[in-house]
């Protein structure tokens, strides 16, 4: 398995899925080997072999500087040896050069690499090990670019990838849709396979211990907390999402949006907030993880996914399990399997307001939707994730041979 | 003698549209959405006339033609009328002349199928009675059997007609009621001594509304021949088979192209040809002998799903309160005196309404995801709760004027 990332040095939902999957895999009875960029200590981790393509520190495997597409064409190739100036493409020669030469005694049944960062690796592997390759596509550019164009080197890292894969898993059916549209793959290599939340999520015994003052305070005097939480990137729709709560705002002023996370659009949504005219029933989190995450997510009674494009959202899952009533675009992969929940266009600022307010003002749709949709999660489990895994395997080294 | 009495429900209910928070107290218009949207009555009347009721009535007209003695009984909702006659009245028309030649009978239920019966009984009666005033107006007489709306049935219901005096009234022929007793018999509604009771024979109704296109059925496909094997099996115990199903079970829910219109067109003279067979309207079918037993049924028993109960329409917290919340503004409604406000009200009474807020299957997407106008149970009791505030904001407004005055 060719990875980025793993928890705890993970940026996002990638690395949270790949380790689930992982352990799922190993408990049907899969020999994982699980490549990473950079070296930690993970020898908490006794049912797969975690191995490191380089020497360099976890923090340095999106490049020396932020995860943006920018950097990602500078070559400083010459300071190959000085982390600090190195970019994320860099680091991914390194782990090319590492998949090419070392790993000796080798032989995978099959080679399953995650998302664009390791797809080149991927095609170096199926060649030298002349094993299929599985890609996993948890999101693409165009999912990232906000279904716009994005960064053409990446683009063509993911077709070359897709195009050399011999199976490709997506996360939903609207990523089963970009990944056919937009780079041609036959429908019938691409298979769905829905995630699942996160096992230790559910398992540790957390309980809101009241950090946030302000906002119980407004809660007793019967507001509404509406949250969002993600990266503040023009994939995420935040800005309609900033009309449909002024809309909202104007007929039941008792409503208070939380936006936790932090990006690029920040400065812009904290200036569109004040141009509505409703900066008070705004809070602003910066960027949180871990308890004050879950903190977020138990303290709020609707949970918005804004994104006007999302391969799956992972956080949706988890503000279900601490009872929020879910609100999803239906341009979210998540949308495709939670059935308990409002839905809408993310354009339609009109129709998400609605929604709002009728949560809002309605306790018995708040409850259905809250108690039905952890219904629905509850039933979705990583080992499903895994057989589902095991049988695309076995169709490739069939093909195979 | 052995008889069929044929009884078909002819229901549309009057949708309301996707009703925007930010309409309530601008826009009172709940049910008309544009021609082609999803809640759009006209579109879909006209769909449904023309893929079941105009060739069925058809069919049914010219079997009446050929065969003076078949014979059917429909029971029609009033939102279907007013639908009719603004956008289909050659429908009406059809109908009124098959009562005429005393082919057809009307059952009497409530003008906007509601379930009035369980929240408030002074409204039932008015329902009740705008219905058999307009049956009476249309088709020239007043009901002489009833039906409540989904055959929702109890012994209050019965006691209830027995006391307005009809000769009969429907209900389902459910095992967990009748034990042993067959359903093709008349019987008694407990504590009654007019009202006769007629039970469905779910299961001889139900291979043709349900079963009849479904290719995993062992019995697909539907032959007339076998089918009439089964209702002179079933005529062993008893000579009376009460077949009730909606009437979209003809062109809606089974397709033309199943065979549904052929079946029916064969299934007529193939039962009239033998001798001793016969159709029966309803209030001949409650003459037909005397009652058998008594059965009593003291929780109300329906004819939908397989729990035969009340839960597709009211179990879920929506569900209870937005029908709480409706018939908590019942009499304030009426104080207004507001005639195009009362309609309104009336028109969100229909059990179509909760229907569509049932979560019960709906993660398995099924029929009730099938039958519903809306995206989602959510989204349909997120507009209806919205209609209830502007009906709320136009009751508050018109006190205010009476106040004035």
């Amino acid at each position: 398995m060719l990875g980025w990332e793993l928890p705890p040095h993970n940026s996002g939902g990638l690395g949270v899925a790949c380790i689930n999957m992982a352990h799922a895999l190993a408990r049907e009875g899969a020999d994982i080997d699980f490549v990473i960029p950079y070296e930690a200590d993970y020898s908490n981790i006794d049912y797969m072999h975690v191995i490191s393509a380089t020497h360099l520190d976890p923090i340095y495997r999106y490049g020396g500087g932020a995860y943006e597409s920018a950097r990602i064409e500078e070559k400083i190739i010459e300071d190959k040896y000085h982390p600090e100036k190195m970019s994320i493409r860099d680091v991914q020669m390194l782990y090319c050069d590492f998949i090419k030469t070392h790993m000796m005694d080798f032989k995978p049944d099959v080679i399953h690499a995650h998302d664009w960062l390791t797809y080149e690796a991927g095609i170096l592997a199926k060649k030298r090990f002349k094993a299929p390759l599985i890609a996993h596509v948890h999101a693409t550019e165009f999912d990232r670019a906000g279904m716009n164009y994005g960064n053409p080197l990446i683009h063509e890292i993911e077709y070359e990838g897709l195009m050399m894969a011999d199976e490709i898993i997506a996360v939903s059916e609207s990523t089963k849709r970009i990944i056919h549209e937009k780079y041609h793959i036959p429908l019938s290599k691409i298979s769905v396979v829905y995630n699942s939340l996160d096992e230790d999520y559910c398992k540790s015994d957390y309980t809101y211990s009241h950090d946030y003052r302000y906002i119980d305070a407004m809660k007793s005097a019967g507001y509404t907390v509406v949250s969002t939480v993600g990266r503040f990137t023009i994939q995420k729709g935040l800005k309609f999402m900033m009309h449909a709560a002024a809309r909202a705002v104007a007929k039941n002023p008792k409503l208070l949006f939380v936006f936790a996370g932090d990006g690029e659009e920040l400065p812009e949504l904290i200036e569109l907030a004040a141009e509505l005219g409703i900066s008070k029933n705004v809070i602003f989190t910066g960027f949180i993880r871990g308890k004050k995450l879950r903190d977020i997510y138990a303290i709020s009674d609707i949970f918005v996914m804004s994104s006007v494009s999302e391969p799956f959202g992972l956080t949706a899952l988890e503000a279900a399990h601490h009872g929020d009533a879910l609100i999803l675009t239906k341009q979210s992969g998540v949308s495709e399997v939670v059935w308990s929940a409002m839905k809408y266009d993310f354009w339609d600022e009109k129709k998400l307001a609605d929604e709002i307010l009728a949560i809002a003002q309605n306790p018995a749709l708040r409850e259905s939707l809250r108690d039905n949709a952890k219904n629905e999660y509850s039933k979705m489990s990583w080992n499903q994730v895994a057989k589902k895994c095991l049988k695309i395997y076995n169709k490739s080294i069939k093909h195979k041979r | 003698m052995r008889a069929i009495c044929l009884y078909l429900h002819i229901h549309q209910p009057i949708r309301y549209r996707q009703y925007s928070a930010f309409d309530i107290s601008c826009d009172n218009n709940y049910f008309y959405d544009d021609y082609n949207g999803r809640q759009s009555n006209e579109r879909i009347f006209r769909k449904v006339a023309e893929k079941s009721y105009y060739p069925m009535l058809d069919l049914l007209e010219k079997n009446m033609q050929k065969y003076p003695e078949f014979k059917v009984s429909f029971s029609i909702t009033g939102t279907w009328l007013e639908q009719a006659a603004a956008w289909a009245p050659d429908l009406v028309r059809k109908i009124q002349a098959m009562v005429k030649r005393g082919q057809a009978e009307i059952v009497g239920e409530t003008y906007y199928h509601s379930l009035a019966f369980f929240y408030n009984r002074e409204e039932f009666n008015a329902q009740v009675e705008k219905h058999a005033f307009t049956v009476e107006k249309i088709f020239g007489s007043r009901p002489k059997v009833f039906r409540n709306t989904e055959l929702a049935y109890n012994d209050e219901l019965a006691h209830w007609a027995n006391e307005k005096g009809y000769k009969a009234i429907l209900a389902e022929g459910w095992d967990k009621v009748l034990g042993w007793r067959s359903p093709n018999y008349v019987y008694r509604p407990a504590g009654c001594d007019k009202t006769r009771l007629l039970l469905k024979n779910y299961r001889l109704s139900d291979d043709i509304a349900f079963r009849f296109s479904n290719r995993a059925w062992a019995e697909w496909p539907l032959t007339v021949p076998k089918y009439q094997s089964w209702l002179n099996e079933a005529c062993i115990n008893g000579n009376l088979i009460n077949l009730f199903m909606d009437f979209e079970t003809f062109g809606e829910h089974q397709w033309k192209d199943t065979g549904i219109f052929d079946f029916m067109n064969a299934l007529i003279p193939s039962w009239l040809s033998v001798y001793e067979n016969k159709f029966v309207t309803v209030s001949e079918a409650a003459d037909l002998m005397e009652p058998v037993d008594e059965v009593s049924m003291p929780s109300t028993v329906t004819w939908a799903d397989t729990e035969r109960d009340l839960s597709a329409w009211l179990s879920n917290s929506m569900q209870t309160s937005a029908m709480n919340d409706l018939f908590a503004l019942r009499d304030r409604v009426m104080e207004t005196g507001d005639k195009k406000l009362i309609s309104d009200w009336r028109k969100m009474t229909t059990s179509d309404h909760p229907y569509a807020m049932c979560t019960k299957y709906w993660n398995d997407g099924d029929v009730h995801a099938y039958f519903s106008a809306y995206a989602s149970p959510y989204e349909a009791f997120m507009y209806f709760m919205n209609v209830l505030r502007d009906i709320e904001y136009r009751i508050a407004t018109d006190e205010n004027e009476i106040n004035l005055e």
